[in-house]
């Protein structure tokens, strides 16, 4: 952090606690300049620097680290990402429900404000843990990373990560999980797959959600699926309902397979 | 992305990434100011530019890139199709194949971003 003005943190909260920051014991203060004179450049010959980093690779880094975590201990680690709205939380107490305990499992949610999705899950009987992201958009590998050491996971268990509503950013933000399961409802536009093709890209597997409307709207689901698979042929597709269960069977034995795949994993590694 | 206005969007968590590079590069090499900055950003990197720029500018103000240039060498999207193999540039990612019609396209290039290199002082 700044000594000057204390900037350098963001506003995100995991469980209530803000974000620690990335540098490392013994590394320096990140320097920042708040002296006006000091922005006054010397006449100095310049220099060029190569780098050739990738943006992410920072993310990448923390996303793989939680990746050989996870696979380590055996958890099958779900990114749930869609818009605002689209009934991922609602999904996730139906699914937590459904489960029974079996597979354990916990559940990280990330919203940009309040604790209510989190109160919601602990409800429904799941330890949960909260990430504000503040202004954030989207979770990153090291917030989930922090929010993993906080949530004392068991072994061979289930890992729900609700991402922040939005169809964008989280698409370019590898969590380090299994799966990225893009929720689209069917109150939003069969199109969305075209409008918003890289999180359609990202994920592994889609869940048609809200099936039960479909008989008062003019959606057409098959060619939401056909867009879906314009973007992304191997994408896997449930028609689902949260409220009625229907395709619930169906993505439980999705998951239940997961979990079994994980754990026979770890196994493997001794 | 931008939502229209001064909502989030993840060019602001590039932006801190970029900014983040330069000053490890900063330590390790021992430059106290930034120039320009080059960036390679493919087509197909769902970035918008002009929301890179505005984060850009915001997260280096006070910073040993402030007032630094931003020069964005955009990259164009490649295509290879998995039924003919066919090689082609793709504008977007709900793009056919040109010549079979196929949308099993695989994304060969114009995907990613990286910082290519800074001048320094």
């Amino acid at each position: 952090m700044c000594v000057t003005c204390g900037c350098g943190i963001g506003q995100t909260l995991i469980g209530g606690y803000a974000l620690r920051q990335q540098r490392k014991p013994g590394e320096p203060m990140r320097f920042r300049l708040h002296e006006k004179d000091a922005l006054v450049s010397d006449v100095s010959a310049s220099r060029i620097v190569k780098l050739e980093q990738d943006l992410l690779a920072k993310n990448n880094v923390y996303a793989d680290t939680n990746r050989r975590y996870l696979s380590a201990h055996g958890i099958f680690a779900l990114n749930l990402v869609s818009s605002p709205g689209s009934g991922k939380t609602t999904l996730l107490v139906k699914t937590i429900a459904a489960l029974n305990g079996t597979p354990p499992l916990a559940v990280i949610e990330g919203d940009q404000q309040t604790e209510n999705d989190a109160a919601r899950i602990r409800a429904a009987g799941a330890p949960a843990i909260q990430i504000n992201t503040g202004k954030g958009c989207h979770l990153d590998a090291r917030m989930v990373g922090q929010a993993v050491q906080q949530l004392n996971l068991q072994d061979d268990s289930l890992l729900l990560i609700e991402n922040v509503g939005n169809l964008v950013c989280p698409a370019s933000f590898d969590l380090g999980e299994a799966h990225k399961v893009v929720i689209l409802s069917v109150t939003e536009g069969e199109d969305k797959p075209l409008k918003y093709p890289d999180m359609f890209r990202a994920a592994d597997m889609m869940l048609l959600n809200k099936c039960d409307l479909l008989p008062h709207l003019t959606f057409d689901a098959d060619l939401a699926v056909e867009y879906a698979h314009r973007i992304n042929p191997k994408l896997q597709v449930i028609h689902i309902s949260a409220t009625s269960g229907d395709g619930m069977p169906e993505w439980l034995a999705w998951i239940r397979e997961g979990c079994r795949n994980a754990a026979a994993a770890k196994a493997s590694l001794g | 992305m931008c939502f229209g206005g001064k909502t989030a969007m993840h060019e602001m968590s590039l932006a801190e990434n970029v900014l983040q590079i330069i000053e490890d590069a900063a330590q390790q090499q021992g430059f106290a100011r930034v120039r320009t900055v080059w960036l390679e950003i493919g087509q197909l990197a769902c970035v918008e530019q002009e929301s890179l720029r505005f984060g850009f500018d915001v997260v280096t103000r006070g910073s040993i890139a402030e007032q630094a240039r931003l020069e964005i060498i955009e990259t164009a999207g490649q295509g290879r199709c998995e039924k003919c193999a066919q090689n082609f540039p793709l504008a977007a990612l709900y793009e056919a194949c040109p010549e079979c019609g196929s949308y099993d396209v695989k994304v060969t290039g114009g995907d990613g971003m990286r910082i290519k290199e800074l001048e320094v002082e």
